[in-house]
């Protein structure tokens, strides 16, 4: 995965700050498993990950579905939700990192509890994907409850353009529809209702 | 012709096990296989001429007779994380009928003796899990999976996690990275034992073969493409969606006559008949016209891939598309392998270049050497997916692509472009090192 340019420090002249490639801290210890004696981990996220790591002939199987479970507890994959699993998992947090930074459902830095993914792919931009994610921004992005991001291909393209909210499935969208998506989140109303995926016939039939 | 995968979708209920079983004869046709010797299996599946329907297009009976025989430990592994722009049918078959996929996934894993199964659907898709996971509780409850130990595993967002050994990879709770092949999957794949990996309307065809006789499957479709495929049309046409298709049917037919073709007064630019990494086609009659099966599309310079037409109007500008394909194809290389990791990069770079008018016409030679530099020089096919599409598109837009260019140096105030440089008046032999 290409390196993301914004995490990148700059100088105002543009050039980079000493230090944006170094790997590791030589002189540190590297963080080993954690010690349960002095990691508390929920009771409940603790039974929740044991569950998935007796599904798979090899437990590190179980690291992707921990790692979804800790940043549903947490909010987003913080050093705490990461050392959890790692010492329920037995594995080095450095480990547990490595995969989660990854993948992008996953994120490593705090985020808005709302997510908001905005198709911005081909199908969609075919369709005015580019201005719904601008209107999106525009609306909720400076919201410290919502997490708007651009996505890659959700795999709706028969309501493009379309945007994935917390989980749910809405499209085709238009302008408008984004501030009802945060009024909607807003009151815990289910998002745009006619909108929704679920409910809707194969094409040849609508 | 009758739909097979999509024979009344919206069936109510169609979820439960009570529907699928009183309405569709469910899991029938598993307690058939189950009563079979799984060679008998095999040689239904290998009759039936079903090619697989995630991409590649390898025959799914062939690929599951790698497999070695003996009491070793075996996996099947059905991949459902689609993620190739412009296909959603595996959505819309696991939320509608997902009982099919489990009854097919069990009676695959008879065919090579595994008894440990998982279905990798990506993380996204958490509704259609969901519906994934209900339905399988049933089937376990029910006791009908003849001691088949399958789960639901959810990936979170790569595009890569679709490659078969990247898959196996993130199932395996690692960084999705592919690997070396061979070793094939089906001699060492997950957990490093045998593993047969196939996509969701792949194993949803089993039930229907074992149904129909693999035989009588074959007769749908042409000779070499056989069976239905669900096509999903999306992009600039009036009616996007997914279509069940006899394969070998004109694509105009497909586009025009299903989907309702581009909007009024548009014309097709160009399409890409098989998702973004299929190299694009333009929109003439000569194309249009084609048979749309796996033959047809590969002679044609394309492939069918994972059955997913993108249609491009004629109000698009062809260069926006490459941005955006040569964007995604950057994002989602795993960066395991370089010519990938580079070329992806070089390519977005390239094109912003043209974008801003800092560029020459010879710049798309230099793309198009990329682009032919990555293909078959890579670990897996993802590098080959942007090479690919950008390639054709410069093979086919050239003259636009040098009026974008000249356009944005104008813009610019950069004046004309020097002169192209002509790759063939120059080439000559290399001078020798000394």
């Amino acid at each position: 995965m290409a390196i993301d340019p914004t995490r990148i420090r700059r100088y105002e002249h543009g050039s980079r700050v000493p230090g944006w490639d170094d790997a590791v801290d030589l002189t540190k210890a590297p963080a080993v498993v954690p010690d349960p004696a002095t990691t508390p981990v929920p009771a409940e996220l603790r039974s929740e990950i044991e569950g998935y790591m007796a599904r798979y002939p090899d437990f590190r199987s179980a690291a992707i579905p921990a790692l979804h479970a800790a940043q549903r507890l947490h909010g987003w994959c913080s050093p705490t939700a990461i050392e959890q699993v790692a010492c329920v998992m037995r594995l080095t947090p450095g480990y547990l990192t490595a995969v989660a930074t990854f993948y992008d459902m996953f994120s490593t830095t705090p985020k808005g509890a709302h997510d908001v993914f905005v198709c911005t792919n081909i199908s969609c931009s075919l369709r005015g994907a580019d201005r719904i994610y601008e209107t999106m921004q525009r609306v909720a992005g400076s919201d410290p409850e919502f997490h708007v991001k651009p996505f890659e291909c959700l795999g709706a393209c028969d309501i493009a353009p379309m945007a994935s909210v917390d989980g749910e499935y809405v499209g085709p969208l238009e302008e408008a529809d984004c501030t009802l998506i945060v009024e909607d989140v807003k009151a815990g109303r289910p998002v745009l209702r006619d909108k929704q995926l679920r409910g809707m016939k194969t094409a040849g039939d609508r | 012709m009758k739909p097979l995968l999509f024979d009344d979708i919206d069936q109510p209920g169609l979820n439960t096990l009570d529907v699928y079983r009183r309405r569709r004869g469910g899991y029938e046709m598993l307690a058939k296989a189950l009563e079979m010797e799984p060679a008998d299996v095999l040689a239904q599946l290998q009759a039936s001429g079903l090619r697989g329907r995630g991409g590649a297009g390898f025959a799914m009976g062939t690929k599951a007779s790698f497999l070695p025989k003996g009491d070793m430990d075996k996996y099947v592994v059905c991949n459902a994380d689609e993620s190739e722009p412009g296909t959603f049918k595996d959505r819309e078959l696991i939320q509608k009928n997902p009982h099919l996929l489990i009854e097919g996934l069990a009676i695959a894993a008879h065919a090579v003796g595994a008894n440990k199964a998982f279905i990798f659907i990506r993380g996204e898709y958490a509704h259609q899990a969901d519906i994934l996971e209900a339905a399988l509780d049933e089937a376990k409850a029910a006791n009908l999976l003849g001691g088949l130990d399958l789960w639901v595993h959810r990936g979170a967002g790569a595009y890569i996690c679709g490659e078969e050994t990247a898959l196996l990879d993130a199932l395996e709770g690692k960084r999705g990275n592919p690997r070396l092949k061979p070793p094939f999957p089906a001699v060492q794949g997950l957990y490093r034992g045998p593993t047969l990996i196939n996509n969701v309307e792949t194993l949803m065809n089993a039930p229907i073969i074992l149904r129909m006789g693999g035989e009588e499957y074959a007769k749908i479709g042409t000779e070499r493409s056989t069976g239905t495929k669900v096509v999903s049309v999306s992009g600039c046409v009036q009616r996007p969606g997914n279509y069940e298709i006899e394969l070998g049917i004109p694509s105009r037919e497909l586009i025009y006559g299903l989907a309702g073709g581009p909007p009024e007064g548009r014309a097709i630019k160009f399409w890409f008949p098989g998702g973004s990494s299929a190299p694009v086609l333009p929109g003439t009659d000569e194309y249009l016209d084609l048979p749309y099966d796996f033959e047809s599309m590969a002679k044609a310079g394309s492939m069918l891939g994972s059955g997913a037409i993108i249609v491009v109007d004629d109000s698009v500008p062809v260069m926006n598309v490459a941005m955006k394909t040569a964007k995604f194809y950057r994002h989602e290389s795993c960066g395991k392998c370089t010519p990938c990791r580079e070329g992806t990069n070089w390519t977005v770079k390239m094109l912003e270049r043209i974008d801003s008018g800092e560029a020459t016409p010879m710049d798309l030679d230099i793309m198009a050497s990329i682009c032919e530099q990555i293909i078959g020089n890579c670990l897996c096919v993802l590098g080959d997916s942007m090479a690919m599409p950008i390639g054709s598109m410069i093979k086919h837009f050239r003259p636009e692509f040098e009026a974008h260019i000249e356009a944005a140096r104008e813009r610019n105030g950069l004046g004309v472009a020097v002169p192209q440089f002509n790759r063939d008046e120059h080439a000559g032999p290399m001078p020798a090192l000394t």
